[in-house]
């Protein structure tokens, strides 16, 4: 093969650009996994088996968050929710699923994935993944309200203030922030009640334990024990978003 | 130039007070939007884009009506086209701004809207979007206006702008590439995680924007004393032809992925659009409508006959621009929310607020069109006589 001097330096040219594009892949596709730094990484596994009737969890997270109640199933807003097995694992369900699973209620909330494509689109940084343990926040004073994150979001975790919420909320908790229309919010894992040492509103409203928390990396945490006794699924795994809350089925 | 914009015609000055009205309606629509927030939208925590979006897409589509001239203008040196590069770039910047503008009344804190500039986010392809539209906008600007000056002057344009048209034809490529990228890479989208949305993007973007410029350019011919030209509109004809048969084409490529395939979270957002799911099925006559103005489109187009005759072609227009905007303007950004993360149906339907802010997003298109439209053919008239 000839290659003229111009031919050659246009393909080392090219190759460069090639090199140079590197960094660029790695913003764009990289994994921003921390599993493995020294930090926390704050997880949940929710064991459905002794999940009952009450809603005493999401009351308690509700309040102590200020979610307002509103009716209008399309702009309502919720951190923890209840949904059916075949609605929160819809790619495991089928014809034969036995009458308890049916019936049984899992708990929905933000999985603070290792990998959250909701921090990858938002374009403000104004939902962030936390590098000291793994949470994914949100900026409420930062965020633009273009709910690109919701449509990012493949699980449904994240509601938008279509109105004013502050009406809604019939005891507003002073020791939180209540939010303004126009932007998202969603479960930020008790962030402000951790930095106090307490567990999260939920774990510590369960009457049945039915909820467990705890470091992921921390081999002798309450989680990871959890976690090696039983057999677990994640919601949509396959999309590797890494989700941080499991489920005992 | 600008003064030729300040004098005109009866009809003229009718027109440009009619679209004021509507720019009006709109405006006072969006600040009751603004009040109460988008709870006034038929926008939900589910469908949590909607109409504002879907045009949104659409018409960085329409803006592709610049490239398609100013490709085979400079690039091929196909002389017909020199007539009317000025009226595609004037089409893209006013397309342009309408994109901008669906934008801002979409954002729930629209005030914050300079916070995509001061916590600049490369790992988030609004900011890439943001920077190719802007980029693209302000290419138009500088490129329409100076050629257009070059011309009442009767000089040649200065050597900085044929750089900056050379720089405007790989850039019209990025914005429909990168707004496809907005939602063709988002995990559990199922029916926008496809890897040919941004050919769809440039496809349906080829056949819209040059359609809707034949439209302009036959309305311009009507009411004005300055001709396009017929053999610059028999090209751009060909043009639609070729890429309302691509973009057709790509969407049939769609539904034998999902139905060959069988998967079912693949076929849902199609069987939604379509035919209804589980008991709902707003969409379907929309889609319908597409599917057979497509047809009707492709017939008129493909046939010499009527691709060649003024009438027909402008039916065949209006066909592709309606056709593509029910697709791509509607039911694709629909589509994607529809069933939703736990694969439920919630619907959606605009407001008659919503409809009349996009009503005034149009109007202001139409006014900045109408305006840069009025001094390009006073210029084209006044170098002519």
């Amino acid at each position: 093969m000839k290659i003229s001097r111009r031919g050659f330096i246009k393909l080392t040219g090219a190759g460069a650009l090639g090199l140079g594009l590197l960094p660029v892949k790695n913003v764009l596709a990289g994994d921003h996994s921390n599993v493995t730094s020294d930090g926390k990484r704050w997880a949940m596994v929710v064991d459905s088996r002794k999940c009952g009737e009450c809603n005493d969890c999401i009351v308690a997270c509700h309040k102590t968050h200020n979610v307002p109640e509103i009716d209008n199933k399309e702009e309502e807003i919720k951190w923890l929710w209840k949904e059916k097995y075949e609605h929160a694992f819809p790619s495991q369900k089928h014809d034969f699923v036995d009458e308890d699973l049916k019936k049984r209620p899992f708990m929905m909330l933000c999985n603070h994935c290792d990998n959250p494509a909701c921090v990858r689109v938002c374009p403000t940084q104004a939902t962030f993944k936390r590098k000291s343990d793994g949470i994914v926040m949100m900026d409420y004073h930062r965020c633009i309200g273009c709910r690109y994150c919701m449509a990012g979001c493949p699980y449904g975790a994240r509601s938008f203030n279509f109105n004013d919420p502050r009406p809604f909320i019939e005891e507003i908790n002073k020791t939180y922030p209540t939010r303004t229309k126009g932007v998202v919010e969603k479960c930020n894992f008790c962030a402000e009640r951790l930095a106090k040492g307490s567990l999260p509103a939920c774990v510590e409203a369960c009457p049945n334990n039915a909820l467990i928390f705890g470091d992921l990396n921390d081999p002798d945490s309450e989680v990871r024990k959890v976690l090696r006794e039983h057999y677990t699924i994640q919601r949509k795994p396959d999309l590797g978003t890494r989700p941080s809350v499991y489920y005992i089925v | 130039m600008l003064e030729k914009a300040f004098s005109g015609s009866k009809r003229y000055w009718s027109w440009v007070i009619f679209l004021l009205v509507l720019i009006g309606i709109g405006f006072g629509s969006y600040l009751y939007q603004l009040n109460k927030g988008l709870a006034v939208t038929g926008m939900s925590r589910d469908v949590s884009w909607g109409l504002y979006i879907g045009q949104f897409t659409f018409f960085v589509g329409v803006a592709a009506s610049a490239v398609m001239v100013v490709l085979p203008y400079y690039l091929h040196n196909v002389k017909e086209f020199g007539r009317i590069t000025v009226f595609g770039e004037f089409l893209a910047i006013a397309a342009v701004t309408m994109c901008l503008l669906f934008i801002i009344v979409d954002l729930g804190k629209p005030m914050r809207l300079f916070n995509v500039l001061i916590y600049a986010t490369p790992h988030s392809i609004m900011f890439w979007d943001m920077i190719v539209l802007n980029g693209y906008l302000l290419l138009n600007i500088l490129i329409g206006w100076n050629v257009l000056e070059a011309e009442r002057n009767a000089v040649a344009p200065p050597k900085w702008v044929k750089k900056l048209v050379y720089v405007s034809i790989p850039w019209a490529v990025s914005i429909h590439t990168v707004t496809a990228f907005l939602i063709s890479g988002l995990p559990g989208r199922h029916y926008w995680l496809t890897s040919i949305m941004a050919a769809r993007f440039l496809a349906s973007a080829f056949a819209a924007g040059p359609a809707l410029l034949i439209i302009l350019s036959l309305i311009v011919k009507k009411f004005t004393k300055f001709n396009p030209g017929e053999t610059a509109i028999k090209k751009l004809a060909l043009i639609v032809t070729y890429a309302t048969i691509i973009s057709i084409f790509f969407v049939i490529l769609e539904f034998f992925t999902a139905f060959y395939s069988n998967i079912p979270s693949h076929m849902h957002s199609l069987e939604y659009l379509f035919a209804g799911l589980e008991g709902h099925s707003n969409m379907v006559p929309f889609m319908w409508m597409f599917a057979v103005l497509a047809v009707i489109a492709m017939v008129l187009l493909i046939n010499p006959g009527t691709r060649n005759k003024e009438n027909t072609l402008l039916i065949a227009c209006i066909a592709v621009f309606v056709s593509m905007m029910l697709e791509k303007g509607l039911g694709l950004i629909i589509g994607g929310f529809i069933p939703n993360a736990f694969e439920k149906v919630t619907e959606y339907a605009p407001t008659l607020p919503e409809l009349l802010i996009t009503l005034g997003v149009w109007a202001i298109g139409a006014f900045i069109l109408t305006i840069l439209y009025k001094v390009a053919v006073s210029v084209k008239e006044e170098v002519r006589a």
